[in-house]
């Protein structure tokens, strides 16, 4: 269990994206197949660190989601400032 | 260590708080947390009554942690009270609960006594247990109008004696404070600096030299109608505690715990959607509602209940009384 939300749309997943940008957090993506009872997801990538784009951000999702269709998709939203992931948002269920 | 960002914790306090065997109080604990809850907590005076004694309650609430966090795949806790008459039964409690690998313990910290609680703020450190704290009987101390030493004050020695959670007014529901006094408390209790601001109640800036932070605790009288205007109030670093506000849910526990879950998840997302908190609320809850019968059953349940009084904790500067 990850949420009790039904799952967002692509414009609702959009305004999350523009609030965590706005808020100047940088975006990063984890997935995992099942969700680990530790701390650790497995990173997509790196964090976004210089995006600024809505669609950026959204296109890692799609890329995420494609190659790993069985796991669970989320986006951070990490404070440089105070060393923490102050955003968590469940953007993929498989 | 709960792997939990970007909303605040969700908690309940088990009810009634005296009366329930050992084993249904740990069914009670596991309903709850089975439906969404972060933490379920043992009331300030659950300590070890003849109906329940501390051991067994241990034993069922930590089973009940478990087969949830199994469950859910989330992790789970429940505030064991270690309250006890003296300091060798308090340690006794705790390393039981650190055996049965409880994430976390509670004491009420006033009760026990500044040093005592110190002591047990240092074993947690030691041990890796977090540690909550209630406040009873600051209102002895605290609401007297004659002389006494204010809340505030106590918050501040608290964050310096250690603890992880502590528990402050609410701003609304039955245990209301006053909103600008609450709102500077709980900066003394997580910010780094605070400025000097006589209408707040904070008469010298306050450094804190990187002293760890203390999550404020909003509980008592909320319901899921007080959702958004809680999550604008205390922010994401904080505990919401709903004890009734779950439990009377007509669905039972499990469904009172989903709908306060669903009233959360959902004003996160409005919030970042920049609906505001206040005069949106009505339409955030039941846009919600809409996917969720648990909610709209909270709901229909809760909309008359409203507490409308002048709150009983108000700032009292010098020169205001009458």
């Amino acid at each position: 269990m990850i949420t009790c939300l039904p799952p967002l749309d692509k414009a609702q997943v959009a305004t999350q994206i523009k609030y965590l940008l706005d808020q100047s957090l940088i975006p990063a993506i984890e997935y995992a197949r099942k969700p680990p009872r530790d701390h650790y997801w497995n990173m997509w990538k790196l964090p976004l660190f210089d995006t600024q784009a809505v669609a950026d951000v959204q296109a890692e999702i799609g890329a995420c989601t494609t190659a790993h269709p069985d796991c669970f998709v989320k986006l951070i939203g990490y404070a440089r400032h105070r060393q923490t992931r102050t955003m968590s948002l469940p953007v993929h269920q498989s | 260590m709960l792997d939990n960002y970007g909303r605040p914790l969700l908690g309940g306090t088990i009810k009634p708080k005296i009366g329930l065997s050992a084993r249904d109080y740990g069914r009670s604990v596991y309903e709850l947390l089975r439906g969404g809850l972060d933490f379920t907590k043992d009331d300030e005076n659950v300590n070890s009554q003849p109906v329940s004694r501390w051991r067994d309650r241990f034993l069922f609430t930590m089973e009940a942690v478990q087969k949830a966090e199994n469950e859910t795949g989330e992790r789970k806790g429940h505030y064991l009270n270690v309250t006890a008459g003296s300091m060798e039964d308090v340690y006794r409690r705790a390393e039981f609960a650190k055996e049965l690998g409880a994430p976390i313990i509670m004491s009420d910290f006033f009760t026990m006594g500044f040093t005592a609680h110190t002591s047990l703020s240092r074993w947690c450190r030691d041990n890796g247990v977090l540690l909550h704290c209630h406040r009873a009987m600051h209102a002895v101390v605290h609401r007297q109008r004659n002389h006494g030493i204010h809340w505030r004050v106590l918050a501040k020695w608290l964050r310096m004696a250690g603890g992880d959670q502590l528990h402050n007014g609410t701003v609304v529901g039955k245990l209301a404070g006053d909103r600008a006094a609450t709102m500077a408390i709980n900066d003394l209790l997580r910010e780094d600096f605070i400025a000097a601001d006589k209408r707040r109640g904070i008469y010298f800036d306050q450094a804190w030299a990187s002293m760890p932070a203390v999550f404020p605790v909003a509980s008592g009288g909320i319901h899921v109608w007080h959702m958004p205007e809680l999550l604008d109030i205390f922010g994401i670093d904080s505990v919401l505690q709903f004890g009734g506000g779950t439990q009377g849910h007509p669905g039972g526990n499990r469904a009172g715990a989903t709908a306060v879950r669903v009233a959360l998840e959902a004003a996160v997302q409005a919030r970042s959607e920049g609906r505001n908190m206040i005069t949106g609320a009505p339409e955030i809850l039941a846009t919600a509602a809409r996917q969720s019968p648990e909610l709209r059953e909270a709901l229909e349940l809760w909309k008359e209940t409203k507490s409308d009084f002048d709150g009983v904790d108000r700032l009292d500067p010098p020169g205001a009384r009458s």
